[in-house]
């Protein structure tokens, strides 16, 4: 019966998490039971402080927990109805999952040009096609046209970041797993970015699911949110919604509730809800 | 004076055999961090493939070259799925350890066929002296030069302008960010060993073709370790020029050094030159991010 309604819910939804659990090393358990949804054309964003286990939750999606003596022991991932958990990174870049990993990881002794032909890599429609997604490419991100003959790793963080997205592109995804993309740039960068980002989801019809720190750009740009702590969820729900939180507003946001210091009875409070709500 | 010049150049022509056998070494290495050892082992494969073919069977060299090339990249093949595949996230030191096991298996196999007497390799190069100016020189070593400056060139073009060796030099970048753009490791692996298997079939045939073919070929192995840390562990030029130096160092010593302090410096000498080199530059002379590799 559960079985069969999750495989419901996995036909709407276009990626659904059902109670992923994942061990690196055979013995760490980084992800105790991560369910979550994605619906096709939403951006998502997946929050959390350090180590909650937000990349962890990427690369189980997108297939690249094995490098990493990584498994996944429990659990199934749902992609377009289709069971992905023990698939191939490779095949699920064919299906048009693309993952963009933190600390944006471009091809640093490749030129901006070459990053992005490498990322057509497994794609059989010509060199025209391929061509022409490079234009496009260079259409959001009008900066990697002006250095597409350097070093990748001679350019900005903004423009590596820009790459990594680009490269992804390259693949026609049709979801993107975008992992800390804020981390080390300047504000404004940041809301370009998530200006992109919103923009292509519009234009391209690219589903997000995006991992932040960054509670408050994430949250502003995002349809749905879900917060990760220690490895499980403890909250999800609307991005308007969750903003309102006073728990969010109080620990991810760092608007405090009027009354000036936290009070050791709020802390306490949202352990306890805490624990209700995981 | 004459003399010194051509002792150097009788030098230079051996270390242009090192640096064949180093470049096989460095594309692997280069590609995939593996420190492939068994790669003297695969010069000697080919070497005999062709020389048996050629000597037991009567097959003619224009078609028992290719067909070891053939063999080479089956030979690729396996290893990447008997071995590489199995190991996939070890540490650098049991890949280390599988590729010792590989050389012996691989000799072992090739002995099994062809037998370990000696055979010689012929393929036609012309070996006849010249003298240009008043220097004694050997065609053989004039054609072996060309041939390998000719293999240099190809290798830089297929990595520079194919989308093959585009893929490759993004996986030497960052194996985890190919992976996330679809490139598949294990095909790339077996390309890998394929273009060292090609690079092993030339470095076969030129040292078969000045030495004969034997089984102690292999100790070429020893010569070109220190060839590999003077020029860096990923440098295709560094490979070459660090070959050039230890071959030339080691027959000037021999010549030189060898009446002061006895005979056999070769052997060692090469070991001393890398030795001295590395202590000032421990990265080679083209090396990069060797200390966080190996």
């Amino acid at each position: 019966m559960a079985e069969q309604a999750s495989a419901q819910q996995a036909e709407q939804a276009l990626l659904s998490l059902n109670n992923i659990e994942v061990v690196y090393n055979h013995v760490v358990l980084v992800l105790k039971g991560v369910s979550l949804e994605v619906a096709p054309g939403s951006i998502v964003a997946l929050l959390g402080g350090n180590g909650a286990g937000k990349s962890t939750t990427l690369k189980a999606i997108s297939g690249l927990l094995t490098g990493e003596r990584g498994e996944i022991t429990r659990g199934t991932i749902h992609y377009n109805g289709e069971n992905v958990t023990h698939m191939s990174a490779a095949d699920r870049v064919q299906r048009g999952v693309l993952h963009v990993m933190e600390g944006r990881r471009v091809f640093e002794h490749l030129t901006v040009e070459e990053n992005l032909q490498v990322g057509s890599y497994g794609r059989k429609d010509g060199a025209a096609a391929i061509q022409k997604d490079m234009e496009m490419v260079f259409e959001y991100f009008p900066r990697l046209r002006e250095r597409r003959k350097s070093v990748a790793g001679y350019t900005s963080g903004g423009e590596q970041q820009m790459l990594a997205m680009g490269r992804a592109l390259m693949a026609r995804p049709r979801m993107i797993l975008l992992d800390e993309p804020s981390m080390g740039l300047a504000p404004q960068l940041v809301e370009e970015i998530f200006h992109i980002v919103t923009t292509l989801r519009r234009e391209e019809g690219v589903t997000f699911l995006v991992a932040e720190q960054n509670t408050n750009v994430a949250l502003r740009n995002a349809d749905y949110g879900y917060i990760l702590e220690n490895g499980r969820i403890v909250m999800y729900g609307d991005a308007a919604r969750l903003r309102e939180n006073p728990d969010v507003k109080e620990f991810y946001l760092g608007v405090s509730s009027g009354e000036g210091k936290t009070s050791f009875r709020n802390v306490k409070h949202y352990k306890r809800r805490k624990r209700w709500l995981s | 004076m004459m003399f010194f010049f051509e002792v150097l150049i009788g030098g230079l022509m051996s270390g242009i055999m090192y640096a064949l056998v180093a470049l096989g070494f460095v594309l692997i290495f280069k590609a995939s961090g593996v420190f492939n050892f068994a790669q003297a082992a695969m010069v000697l494969f080919a070497a005999m493939f062709i020389a048996g073919m050629h000597g037991d069977w009567g097959v003619p060299y224009w078609m028992a070259i290719p067909i070891t090339i053939l063999l080479m990249l089956g030979l690729a093949w396996i290893i990447e799925r008997v071995v590489l595949r199995q190991l996939v996230n070890q540490e650098p030191i049991i890949m280390f350890m599988a590729t010792i096991g590989i050389f012996f298996a691989i000799i072992g196999f090739a002995e099994i066929i062809w037998g370990s007497r000696s055979r010689t390799l012929d393929i036609g190069i012309p070996d006849q002296p010249l003298f240009i100016g008043d220097m004694l020189f050997q065609q053989y070593d004039i054609v072996t030069a060309i041939a390998v400056a000719v293999l240099v060139v190809l290798l830089l073009i297929f990595s520079q302008r194919t989308r093959m060796g585009r893929v490759l030099r993004a996986v030497a970048d960052d194996h985890q960010a190919a992976q996330s753009v679809g490139i598949k490791l294990n095909t790339v692996w077996v390309v890998v060993w394929f273009v060292a298997g090609i690079v092993a079939v030339v470095a076969g045939i030129v040292w078969g073709g000045a030495l004969g073919v034997q089984p102690v070929m292999v100790d070429v192995a020893f010569k070109a370790l220190p060839v590999l840390l003077l020029g860096g562990l990923t440098s295709i030029p560094g490979a070459i020029i660090a070959g050039l130096i230890i071959g030339s160092g080691e027959a000037l010593a021999e010549v030189y050094l060898g009446p002061i302090i006895g005979g056999g410096i070769d052997n060692w000498f090469a070991y001393i030159i890398a030795m001295a080199f590395m202590v000032w530059r421990p990265e080679g002379l083209f090396g990069e991010k060797i200390i966080e590799r190996i």
